[in-house]
């Protein structure tokens, strides 16, 4: 086995027995945030299957909204298990993303445009969720009605959270397989020169209007149903935390942070986020109100313009750059 | 007056000249001609300071400007007329040539520069309320070189001024070139039309694949073999 | 419904579109110059209105006056902006250019929470209200709207009039070109920073006649200002001039045929219809 199939090896199989280890009471919390951290990557790593070619959007919230509240609206008002739920999720997700797609694509629209765009339907979304206060509950969010057992399949609640944990992690290594393979496929190439020179690739015979589209699908497809995991995991809705501006930024950042073109990217973009914010967090408390924020926001913005490719992407670079130095020995 | 020596330049990883060097003395008229692709209009950025070069030196009346930005090395008098002209499209003539007169000494001899250029080029005078974008290639081409006077230059550099033009226009942008070298300014020329380009200059160089290949007066050069191997590269 | 109130919402709408044109065409400025989209500009407007704020209501200074300081802050600020965070980024990919801007959207809002609470603040004046057949008007109302309108125009005549706004104009149309007609870019870019930061500063000066400051202000009319913008294709100052009041008057109406947050959902409904038709914006040509 190569040496990085065996690190992977291992780690995994640490994942997988960390729910197990003695945490000395500490467990229910570093689930949630384990939790928390694998539910955002893949959430991430759908988002970056378009912004690493280039579709920058910045309302991913829109596609998380949609799949969050489909599902749980449809459980709480029809009892409709949230298994089908999340199909349904999807595919509303996937209209929205076709629907805002094809003119978007077909008019060239790009880059700041693109994302001012994607932004505003990210906050129609969150407007309209609070608009329709009377059945989505508002800006007050809205609780999934319980199942009435701390084991449900059928509703997807369990009180335990290592199901989620295991569940969460399923879904990151699935994320992570499907930005493998699109890594590996003809359509990364396409879409490569598509970002580079659109007219270009168009001049070849590259159908740019449907790449564009089908990872627009995606993306919004996976999207949504992290936002059914995590909708599920804390039985609660917001349009705040589940949609609108805010969500948005924070999921670019994560991935940007870790680096967007790397597939561990998102995980360490989001781990590190999570454990800033957190840490954060139990430094200041509710002590000095959004001292917390304004930190990492300031930290962001120091981010992006120092360390463009990413943490990731910059310890990546740097590692590359000593190896192929002859003067340094391997 | 302009000396470039041993320039090399290039976007990215590709290098579009090597080792380049050349020299134009005031009050010259010097043409730079190739095949396509040669690096001729890289040559011009080059010196109006729109690429930095990799190496060499670009010393104008004594300076090294090699390096410097572009509103600095026009501010040295050096005016470049672009590829394509890059005129303001939504701008009026007169907006485009106020624009021309930006530097501060430019400024302060606009009057005198304005009636110069229409004097010049009467069309411009007629069509001065009109927007560039909507003007022929001609006119576009006359109001070019037209706001690049306006800069007070001492060196004027040309890039294909005959590009896209019908071939009555091209006789006559060559014209207007005459008359403004005529009026005392020094003049570098890059372009295709050989034939038509070695009657306006008193020497040429040829550029091919970014080096400098021959270089001679122009009455000598306006020879056949010299003009086939320009065209076809061969 | 009585024609009444739908005339008095017609006519608010137009009100409030002025105000609205300010933002848009703040923005659009410069974008049109800069090609980056300051997605923070809204929270400029939020710091200005704080400074009006605490300047007329703790430390007692007359209403104009903290305007007036309202806008040197506004342009201040974007010079800050600019020289800060957008001068490093000028050259970046596009996605970080965005991420920068919405970087110091999350540093403005948050700053404000911790210095100044989440607590709506207000400064309340006292103006009076006119009728005309009916219909109320407030001053509170008119005079932003009279203001925004004189400064549109005064807009109008430094970019079409003077030497550097037509400049300012130039490099929207051909950055390249403008520095080889002498101009430093960075300096232009500076003035068109300090512009737009000019008009924010002027829009919150407006704004809080009629609306209150608190951190999250920026998300009540940022997205309302970015669909504008888009709406009236991006860049285009003419056209986010139309869009302001075609969205303001939307909000107006719908406001009162069904209720305040239906007529913003409506806007945005139609702005997203309108990009189905003309994703250029409402003044592009059909390719």
């Amino acid at each position: 086995m190569s040496r990085g199939r065996l690190v992977a090896a291992v780690l995994l199989a640490l994942l997988l027995v960390t729910p197990s280890v003695p945490m000395g009471g500490m467990r229910q919390y570093v689930l949630h945030v384990a939790i928390q951290i694998f539910i955002w990557s893949f959430i991430g790593q759908a988002w970056s299957l378009m912004g690493r070619f280039g579709l920058v959007s910045l309302g991913h919230g829109a596609f998380l909204g949609v799949g969050a509240y489909t599902s749980a609206l449809l459980w709480n008002f029809y009892s409709l298990t949230p298994w089908i739920g999340a199909l349904l999720a999807v595919g509303a997700a996937v209209a929205l993303a076709v629907v805002l797609g094809i003119p978007c694509f077909r008019f060239r629209v790009i880059g700041h445009y693109f994302g001012l765009v994607t932004l505003a339907v990210g906050e129609v979304v969150r407007l309209l969720i609070i608009a329709e206060r009377d059945w989505t509950g508002g800006s007050l969010g809205l609780t999934l009605k319980t199942a009435g057992s701390d084991w449900s399949v059928y509703a997807i609640q369990f009180a335990d959270k290592r199901v989620f944990y295991y569940a969460s992690l399923a879904f990151f290594l699935a994320g992570l397989w499907i930005w493998d393979r699109v890594d590996r496929s003809m359509a990364r190439s396409a879409l490569e020169a598509i970002g580079e020179d659109e007219t270009a690739a168009a001049s070849v015979g590259i159908r740019v209007t449907r790449f564009k589209l089908g990872i627009t699908v995606a993306s919004a497809g996976l999207t949504a149903l992290g936002g059914v995991l995590y909708a599920q995991y804390i039985s609660y809705v917001n349009p705040d935390t589940l949609s609108g501006i805010g969500v948005s930024l924070k999921i670019v950042f994560a991935v940007v942070l870790g680096g967007m073109y790397s597939l561990m990217g998102p995980l360490v973009g989001t781990a590190l986020t999570t454990a800033l914010s957190e840490g954060l967090r139990i430094a200041f408390g509710l002590k000095l109100l959004g001292m917390a924020e304004t930190i990492y926001g300031l930290l962001l913005i120091i981010f992006i313009i120092f360390l463009p490719s990413g943490i990731y992407g910059s310890i990546r670079d740097a590692l590359r750059r000593r190896s192929l130095d002859p003067r340094i020995s391997a | 007056m302009l000396e470039l020596s041993g320039v090399t330049a290039g976007y990215g990883h590709f290098t579009a000249l090597w080792e380049v060097t050349l020299r134009i003395a005031e009050g010259e008229a010097v043409a730079v001609v190739g095949p396509n692709g040669a690096g001729k209009t890289t040559l011009l950025r080059v010196v109006s300071g729109l690429i930095a070069p990799r190496s060499g030196r670009i010393i104008f009346e004594g300076e090294d400007l090699a390096g410097h930005p572009a509103h600095d090395i026009v501010a040295h008098g050096i005016a470049h007329v672009p590829e394509g002209r890059r005129l303001f499209p939504a701008l009026t003539v007169a907006d485009n040539l106020r624009m021309g007169a930006f530097l501060p000494a430019a400024r302060s001899r606009y009057r005198e520069s304005l009636e110069r250029v229409y004097t010049l080029f009467p069309v411009l005078a007629e069509r001065r309320g009109q927007r560039a974008g909507s003007m022929s290639g001609g006119e576009q081409q006359m109001l070019a070189i037209g706001r690049a006077l306006m800069s007070q230059p001492k060196i004027i550099l040309l890039d294909e001024p005959s590009l896209g033009l019908a071939p009555v226009m091209v006789l006559r942008v060559f014209d207007l070139i005459r008359r403004v070298r005529e009026e005392g300014y020094t003049i570098l020329v890059v372009e295709q039309n050989v034939r038509q380009v070695l009657r306006l200059v008193d020497r040429a160089y040829l550029l091919e694949v970014g080096r400098i290949k021959t270089e001679g007066r122009a009455a000598e050069l306006a020879e056949q073999d010299f003009v086939r191997q320009a065209y076809l590269g061969v | 419904m009585d024609p009444i109130f739908l005339a008095e919402a017609a006519i608010n709408g137009i009100l409030l579109g002025g105000v609205l044109a300010l933002l848009a065409l703040g923005l659009n400025l410069i974008f049109g110059v800069l090609d980056i989209v300051w997605i923070a500009y809204v929270d400029l407007v939020m710091l200005c209105m704080y400074a009006v704020y605490f300047l007329s209501v703790v430390y007692g200074w007359p209403i104009w006056a903290a305007g007036l300081v309202s806008l040197a802050a506004g342009a201040l600020l974007g010079v800050a902006v600019h020289l800060l965070i957008i001068s490093p980024i000028l050259t970046s990919a596009p996605i970080n250019q965005l991420l920068a801007t919405g970087g110091l959207l999350f540093f403005l809002q948050s700053a404000a929470t911790f210095l100044w609470t989440t607590d709506h603040r207000s400064v309340r004046l006292s103006l009076p209200s006119f009728e005309i057949a009916g219909i109320f008007l407030p001053a509170t109302r008119i005079i932003p709207f009279v203001i925004s309108i004189v400064a549109v125009i005064a807009l109008y005549v430094f970019l079409t009039r003077t030497y550097i706004g037509t400049a300012i104009r130039a490099v929207s149309q051909d950055r390249e070109a403008m520095s080889l007609m002498g101009a430093s870019p960075q300096r232009i870019y500076i003035v068109t920073s300090a512009v737009g930061g000019l008009m924010a500063g002027l829009a919150a000066a407006l704004l809080v006649f009629q609306y209150s400051v608190h951190p999250f202000f920026g998300g009540q009319f940022g997205p309302l200002t970015f669909m504008i913008c888009v709406l009236g294709g991006l860049g285009n100052m003419v056209g986010a001039f139309i869009a302001s009041f075609i969205m303001s008057e939307v909000i107006a109406i719908g406001g009162v045929v069904i209720s305040t947050e239906m007529g913003y959902v409506i806007a945005f409904v139609i702005f997203i219809v309108m990009m189905f038709v003309r994703p250029g914006g409402i003044l592009a040509k059909r390719e």
